[in-house]
């Protein structure tokens, strides 16, 4: 048992959230549920309490025992809405059936970082959450004991019931809760034991599931008010490039259209939060009455638009070419090739270094170089940008999707001169957040076109505008170097990494702490094509690469590729090197011993072609087998076979669901992902030339295993995707004979066993 | 602008839009069925699939024009207490992860598994390649393709 300080105090309770008294609510099961009532079809419904007693931020009980719990973190599909109000409902001792799930809003008095990012939302949120829970069961078990004059030690509960053991009488929560209510918070609560976890480590359905199935209203998309107005934006088609003039005769004469007119959504002299990342500020906006009238508004504007000389940036500098001189900064992929294989990794400084590795490299009897790249990424998330925004009055309200509304709220504060107590920021269901609605660009600007028509608009964006608005994974580069002596053994290791506008390198992950000498190297090139964290940052390149070297170098040293990795991590775990190695050298040999034994990795005897990788990033540990057998040059993925420690897995079939979907995700953006540029403008702007992994290409069968270790959960929502990139790498190689370096794979594999063919 | 009188889910509707409207839109902005998802606009995605006349279509590249006088079914109108056969395997096997692409994903195997009630995996593939998830939940979204297939009654 764990003693913690509450450190909560009895706040008024979360502002703006409203919930209708005496509705129903339909999505639960209801058998526990003292007045459930049926409805047709056989369906049942919880019934609304007549009252609710707000027990504090996180929860309120009604008085027929039916509780409310808040789910504070934005949902990106990453499931904290049912997984985190578990944790509530765990120490609150109630029936899981009886519970309400409720998306709280922005609210920085009562809750502590309400962010989607970093795969942190339950490692986080796993003391204050529980916390929460069993404070609200301590005052109900003390309101109860002291109707009854007995101590509180004499009770005990159940599935939201409090019984006394000496006379065997009981009350439910929704009978005592308005006198709990009242009580005083205690100073210090007990947190349960692991062991007596009862919805802790048990699947329980996506809370929304119902409402998603059913076409319910639940994204920003879907938000609608009667006198709302449609906006959208024209941004400059280059990056690079910025608005000069509009002639907007014609189009503002359109059926629907209100008003069309330019905005600056970033002022120069504006402080930019980190989170307000945009490469294009000044924008052309139309306003109408639907979304269909305000596109063909679009197509009528003359919109004329200029080279912007602030906006050229280092690549011109650097690379002399006349062409790029005279294209004033509009940048190509070409280019940034060039400059990431050549210039980049001459300009690089050193971040870390073990021993002494020029030695070892002028010593060493053979020296093994390899080069790794990868493209710009666009985030694609489904529901493409949108937001709602009423800014009227002095006050702004905000609904939609946002990954950082306390941040945005600085924001919007900032642009418009609000008061932040004056800004109300509610998160609906996002459609795939992946770190794209980190940087709420849209979201200011939502509000500032509210605040210049004086309605409420909801700010739209096309496909189009989503793809080509920026926020993109950066273009990336890694040189690997590994010094073997004359007994082949490794004697030294350099990884030089860097790229536009932003390097991969993490210095202080394995292999450092494995090697006697080690260097690592870091370089970036400046670019005025905008970039943000995309699911995994800079793992979800240099994970793959660095895999996929190790494989090579295991094969190099007549090594089978787990065992030469836990060698390492041997060496790692009982002799490291240096002193501010960022693993567990334990855990990460963990997962590769728990996917050697379920992959049955020495006595493989399918028929597939097998890589593996592993990787360690936001806490966890997760080494993937993947199998894979090629097909009329297409690669058909048979299997993957995953193993990840995550500490305690809080809700396990929606956590399988999680490494499932980030598998895929990998392995989709590793062989068929990209965006390139040619003078500043994407070559791809929609699902017709931009390739997302489908149906057919997706893995038939995905295995996951958890590591049980017990220890208090780390990130789960982004370690599977990185190092499955190298487990598909090391596999096409079995299965075409030749090493990949370049993302994505798919173009390179397929030239590559043409090539076998003939 | 001209009149359009179309059935959406049994309900017979009268409207009055540019006759280029995609049904998508006029979905969405006029009739408030926002079930059916805006993803790409230009039927690469699958998010917007409805059945025109109980088979699948991409409802952002059909002009209210070519759907008058058809008859329309969304998400919202599959079943009446969200219990279609396949709705109920969507549950299930708890399918969704951001839930998106999901509606659009339910409409294309509902039209699926009317013409082939029992697919192969090829088959599931095949059909559902139209449809992006961008969370990756494809071999959920084939396992309860075959668990709807399972417990139908052919």
């Amino acid at each position: 048992m764990s003693k913690v300080k509450t450190g909560m105090g009895r706040r008024s309770f979360i502002k703006n959230v409203s919930l209708a008294g005496g509705g129903l609510v339909i999505g639960f099961n209801w058998l526990a549920c003292k007045r459930a009532a049926e409805v047709s079809g056989g369906e049942m419904v919880l019934e609304m309490p007549d009252e609710w007693f707000e027990m504090n931020g996180y929860l309120k009980i009604g008085n027929n025992g039916v509780v409310t719990i808040y789910s504070p973190n934005p949902e990106i599909g990453q499931n904290v809405k049912t997984s985190m109000p578990m944790l509530v409902a765990e120490e609150l001792d109630v029936d899981w059936n009886n519970v309400i799930v409720e998306q709280a809003p922005l609210n920085t008095d009562l809750f502590t970082r309400q962010l989607a990012g970093g795969s942190q939302s339950i490692r986080q949120g796993w003391e204050p959450l529980r916390m929460a829970g069993a404070t609200a069961r301590q005052m109900l078990l003390i309101a109860a004991a002291s109707q009854w004059d007995v101590p509180v030690s004499e009770l005990s509960v159940e599935n939201g019931i409090i019984t006394h053991n000496g006379s065997d009488r009981s009350i439910g929560f929704g009978e005592i809760a308005k006198d709990a209510a009242k009580v005083e918070v205690p100073e210090e609560v007990v947190l349960k034991e692991n062991t007596n976890f009862k919805i802790i480590g048990t699947s329980r359905k996506n809370v929304d599931a119902k409402k998603i199935v059913t076409g319910q209203p639940l994204f920003g998309l879907d938000v609608d008010r009667d006198d709302m107005l449609i906006a959208m934006m024209v941004q400059p088609p280059a990056f690079g490039m910025e608005l000069k003039s509009m002639d907007a005769e014609k189009a503002k004469e359109m059926p629907g259209i209100k008003d069309i007119f330019t905005i600056n959504s970033y002022p120069d002299d504006m402080e930019r939060e980190w989170s307000d990342v945009a490469a294009f500020s000044k924008l052309v906006v139309v306003v109408g009455e639907s979304t269909w009238q305000v596109m063909q508004a679009r197509k009528a504007l003359k919109i004329e638009w200029d080279l912007n000389p602030q906006l050229v940036k280092e690549i011109e500098i650097l690379e002399k070419s006349p062409a790029l001189a005279d294209s004033g900064g509009l940048e190509d992929s070409d280019i940034h090739y060039n400059l990431m294989t050549e210039i980049g990794p001459q300009k690089s400084e050193m971040v870390r270094k073990d021993g002494d590795p020029e030695t070892a490299f002028k010593n060493a009897a053979r020296v093994i170089e390899r080069s790794y790249t990868c493209p710009f990424l666009a985030h694609n998330c489904m529901e493409p940008m949108n937001f709602f925004a009423n800014v009227t009055n002095g006050k702004a309200e905000l609904i939609g999707p946002i990954q950082t509304p306390e941040f945005a709220e600085k924001s919007v504060s900032k642009r418009l001169g609000l008061e932040l107590e004056d800004i109300d920021i509610q998160m609906t269901r996002m459609g795939g957040g992946f770190g794209r609605r980190l940087y709420g660009n849209f979201l200011v600007e939502a509000a500032v076109i509210s605040h210049e028509i004086g309605a409420p608009v909801k700010l739209v964006y096309t496909r189009e505008d989503d793809m080509t608005n920026g926020v993109y994974r950066p273009a990336y580069q890694v040189t690997y170097k590994a010094a073997l002596d004359g007994n082949n053994n490794l004697t030294a290791f350099h990884v030089n990494a860097g790229g536009i506008n932003e390097s991969p390198l993490f210095a202080n992950r394995f292999p450092a702490g494995a090697i006697d000498n080690y260097l690592a190297e870091s370089w970036t090139i400046e670019s005025n094509i905008s970039i943000g964290a995309f699911r995994a940052p800079r793992s979800n390149f240099i994970a793959g690469a660095e895999q996929s070297f190790l494989d090579e170098l295991a094969e190099e040293m007549g090594k089978d590729p787990i065992q030469f990795r836990l060698d390492m991590l041997k060496r790692a775990q009982n002799d490291p090197v240096g002193e501010n190695n960022d693993y567990d050298a334990a855990r990460y040999a963990g997962v590769l011993e728990l996917v050697r034994d379920k992959s049955g990795w020495n006595n493989n005897n399918s028929n597939s072609s097998r890589g593996v990788a592993a990787y360690y990033c936001h806490d966890s540990y997760v080494a993937q087998v993947l199998d894979l057998s090629l097909k009329n040059n297409e690669p058909i993925i048979d299997r993957v076979i995953c193993a990840v420690d995550c500490g305690i897995v809080v809700n396990p079939d929606a956590a399988i669901n999680m490494v499932e979907g980030g598998t895929v995700d990998g392995i989709g953006h590793a062989l068929y992902s990209g965006l390139t540029f040619k003078e500043g403008v994407t070559q791809q702007s929609n699902f017709d030339t931009y390739r997302l992994i489908r149906h057919r290409e997706a893995p038939k069968k995905i295995d996951v295993h958890f590591v049980e270790n017990g220890i208090d959960p780390t990130g789960l929502g982004e370690p599977p995707s990185p190092p499955v990139q190298g487990a598909l790498a090391n596999a096409l190689y079995k299965a075409t004979g030749k090493r990949i370096y370049k993302q994505p794979f798919y173009p390179e594999i397929s030239t590559e066993s043409r090539e076998i063919k003939t | 602008m001209a009149e359009f009188s179309i059935t959406i889910n049994g309900e017979k509707q009268s409207l009055d839009v540019d006759p280029n409207t995609p049904l998508l839109w006029v979905l969405r902005d006029n009739l408030k069925l926002v079930g059916t998802k805006y993803g790409c606009g230009v039927a690469q995605c699958g998010a917007c699939t409805v059945h025109l006349n109980g088979s699948a279509v991409r409802s952002c590249q059909l002009p209210i024009s070519a759907a008058a006088n058809n008859e329309i079914t969304t998400i919202e109108g599959l079943s009446e207490h969200g219990d279609h056969p396949v709705q109920k395997a969507w549950l299930e096997h708890d399918v969704p992860q951001c839930g998106y692409c999901q509606a659009g994903q339910i409409m294309s195997a509902v039209s699926l598994l009317r013409d082939n009630p029992r697919p192969s995996d090829e088959q599931i593939e095949d059909a559902m390649h139209g449809n992006i998830c961008r969370c990756g939940t494809y071999t959920r979204i084939k396992a309860a393709i075959k668990t709807a297939s399972n417990s139908q009654i052919v």
